[in-house]
């Protein structure tokens, strides 16, 4: 086991006072020290800082903050920035934490990547279903106004900027940095094709923009005050600092986690009692997904591996939006990988065709299986269905369409149909096993009077 | 017919003001026009475009992609029960079948005394609280049926009223951003190409440098 004393970067305010969320505490447990002391030097240092810390973007893809905002090109004005809020992926639960419970070290992280980078405006997106924290956002920011960190002249510098508070109104797809840009303009959100749109280069209103997630941000002050080489001294190879993590499903003490990033291990956060405690009733552990609904299942075997993104990578999963789901050796895989394939299906923005119809057929293919009108060679037709969407079905998928939401439905199929060949043909095989009420009268499935008028669900 | 009163349209106007293109504010005037009418009318998306400067079928177009506006009267408690992987785990699916039971609606419908809209809803970010559910976006955690039932029952006595506020109220008028006029920064103009002066730091640094 690797559990280490590591401080807790971003979640140390609000796991030791209640009131983190007010701008006097903020300013007593060191709030905004990390802005003074970057107003005291050259922006471009600050980049500079941030790439040797080696602070990996926490959204879901996990690149590195100081070079993302290097990308931007030289002399193109205004830039923009967008904090991504959305969180919505299937088993993420961290970045509403930070927002609700510690809204002013987003703000402060906000002000200190603006300065850095030269943007002119920064755009907060909060996911449209958090209501305290657009609240907690809102009195947050107004406190900040008043106390002179943000708007004009910050601290009584040349430094100004605005940070607008902006809502979102319920769609995953806006969570990809595309889509958040096509939403932040008051349009569907539906993502851009990369390149040509590549927010760094042309990004809101076609203008230089850096989309940061929440947690990426709420770095930012601490590396300020500790500098990069405390942060550095954190993880191990790329992963560095520390990161949080919800661990939920069927473990003992579900909780969302900030563990030194790279070498706290899956057994570490599923089993140590200071984390989750172990499997609920000492069951036996049947498969965990590592990193949100996006990632390829990991098992017992994957139990060992660190939390470090190459290592994960390496062993065909990713860490992703820092989303540990575990499923105890109770749970039907059938039913668990059609609860993920019908949230990427209802999910789609529909502007691509294999990601709309594909997604679909997979959840309606899914559904007749559970209900008992599988037919075996579904089975195949599943794997047929993710290969046109992920040909080859490798590891990291290759992407045929605009963004990667579609090929995010295919692992779960394809790595449950191999892993668990026989709780698929269970319901395959017995086709007839269920009756069906059709005009009253019970019929054993598959209901040929279906197409008559009655329900076949 | 609704469209925004004279109130939200100054709260509405003080928003455009903060982006630099008007329909970057379509989606925080959308949830206005619903915080004022508990759904999205007609006649409110014709002022928005109104506002924003854009057809009322593009604001129909944005409107329809976003699942939180309603565009039929809706109760005046939405309670969306999260039917995501990790609710899914912990007993998603009996709750939701419990709550139509009691609620004597199928998912998607209104009771018949108007007050409460069943949905069901993809992950509320609650994972760790499951299995968990919303009411106007105010989170319950680890609901069981039990308490499902005294939460409406105490919803439909309004006690909790000062917690939730009706449907459409995402954020209360008083936590609401207000940028103070002499505060303001400013939208920063899309088409003027001008380097934000602190930039100029860098300039200086490496002058110094050497
Ligand atoms: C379908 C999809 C959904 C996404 N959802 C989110 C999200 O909710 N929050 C987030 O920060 N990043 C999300 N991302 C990743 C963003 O596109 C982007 O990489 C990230 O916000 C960049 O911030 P970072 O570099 O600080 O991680 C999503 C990506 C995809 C493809
Ligand atoms: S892959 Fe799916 S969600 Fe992504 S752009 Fe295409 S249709 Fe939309
Ligand atoms: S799955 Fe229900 S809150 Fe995430």
């Amino acid at each position: 086991m690797t559990i280490t004393d590591a401080p807790k970067i971003v979640t140390g305010r609000l796991a030791a006072h209640d009131d983190a969320h007010t701008i006097a505490r903020y300013e007593a447990t060191d709030g905004y020290k990390g802005l003074r002391a970057a107003l005291q030097r050259a922006p471009q240092s600050i980049t500079d800082e941030v790439k040797a810390a080696s602070l990996l973007g926490r959204g879901g893809a996990g690149f590195p903050a100081g070079v993302k905002w290097g990308f931007c090109p030289p002399g193109v004005f205004p830039r923009y920035l967008v904090v991504n809020g959305d969180e919505s992926e299937p088993g993420t639960y961290k970045d509403r934490i930070l927002m609700e419970s510690d809204p002013h070290q987003l703000i402060e992280g906000i002000l200190i990547a603006c300065y850095a980078i030269g943007c002119s405006q920064a755009f907060l997106y909060c996911r449209g279903e958090m209501a305290l924290a657009h609240e907690r956002l809102g009195e947050a920011l107004n406190e900040a106004y008043a106390a002179g960190y943000v708007g004009k002249n910050i601290l009584g510098t040349d430094y100004s900027i605005d940070i607008v508070l902006h809502w979102g109104a319920g769609a995953y797809i806006v969570g990809e940095e595309t889509a958040l840009i096509e939403s932040l303009e008051g349009n569907r959100g539906m993502p851009r094709l990369k390149p040509p749109f590549f927010p760094a280069a042309k990004g809101v209103y076609l203008q230089p923009t850096v989309v940061n997630n929440v947690e990426t941000l709420a770095n930012l002050p601490w590396l300020m005050q500790h500098g990069a080489e405390a942060f550095h001294a954190l993880g191990a190879e790329n992963s560095r600092g520390t990161r949080m993590f919800a661990v939920s499903g069927h473990v003992k003490k579900p909780g969302v986690y900030e563990v030194e990033f790279g070498v706290t291990t899956f057994r570490d956060l599923l089993y140590a009692p200071i984390y989750s405690g172990g499997i609920r009733g000492d069951r036996a552990l049947k498969a965990f997904i590592p990193g949100g609904a996006s990632a390829p299942l990991f098992y017992e075997e994957h139990l060992d591996l660190p939390l470090e993104a190459g290592v994960v990578g390496k062993a065909g999963s990713m860490l992703g939006s820092g989303a540990i789901v575990v499923m105890d050796e109770t749970t039907d895989m059938v039913k668990a990988t059609r609860n993920l394939v019908r949230f990427f299906a209802r999910e789609s923005c529909g502007k691509c065709t294999p990601c709309r119809e594909g997604t679909t057929w997979l959840e309606r293919i899914l559904d007749r299986i559970i209900d008992g009108h599988g037919r075996p060679e579904d089975i195949d037709l599943l794997l047929d269905v993710c290969d046109n969407i992920s040909p080859g079905l490798l590891w990291p998928p290759k992407q045929t369409t605009i963004c990667p939401l579609g090929q995010s439905a295919t692992p779960s199929i394809v790595g449950t149909i191999k892993r668990f060949p026989e709780e698929y043909e269970r319901y395959v095989n017995a086709p007839f096993s269920t009756t069906v009420a059709i005009n009253g009268a019970a019929y054993l499935s598959p209901p040929v009077a279906a197409a008559t008028g009655g329900s076949a669900e | 017919m609704p469209r925004l009163n004279p109130d939200n349209i100054e709260l509405a106007k003080e928003i455009l003001g903060r982006y630099p293109r008007p329909k970057s504010a379509l989606i925080p005037l959308l949830h206005l026009a619903q915080e004022q009418d508990g759904w999205v009318t007609d006649d409110a998306m014709e002022h928005l475009a109104e506002l924003v400067g854009c057809t009322p079928a593009e604001v129909l177009g944005t409107c329809s992609f976003y699942e939180m506006f309603k565009r039929e009267p809706v109760g005046p408690y939405l309670v969306n029960i999260c039917h995501g992987i990790s609710c899914h785990l912990l007993g998603a699916d009996e709750l939701l079948e419990h709550a139509e039971q009691s609620l004597g609606v199928k998912t998607g419908g209104t009771t018949a005394d108007g007050k409460i809209t069943l949905e069901e809803a993809e992950c509320q970010a609650a994972c760790t609280e499951a299995p968990c559910l919303q009411v106007n976006y105010r989170y319950r955690y680890k609901v069981a049926n039990e308490a499902f039932d005294q939460l409406i029952t105490d919803l439909r006595a309004g006690k909790l009223d000062d917690e939730i506020p009706p449907h459409g109220t995402l954020a209360r008028r008083a936590t609401r951003q207000h940028i103070p006029a002499d505060r303001a920064a400013g939208p920063a103009a899309v088409d003027v190409n001008v380097e934000p002066v602190w930039l100029s730091r860098n300039a200086d640094a490496s002058e110094a440098k050497g």
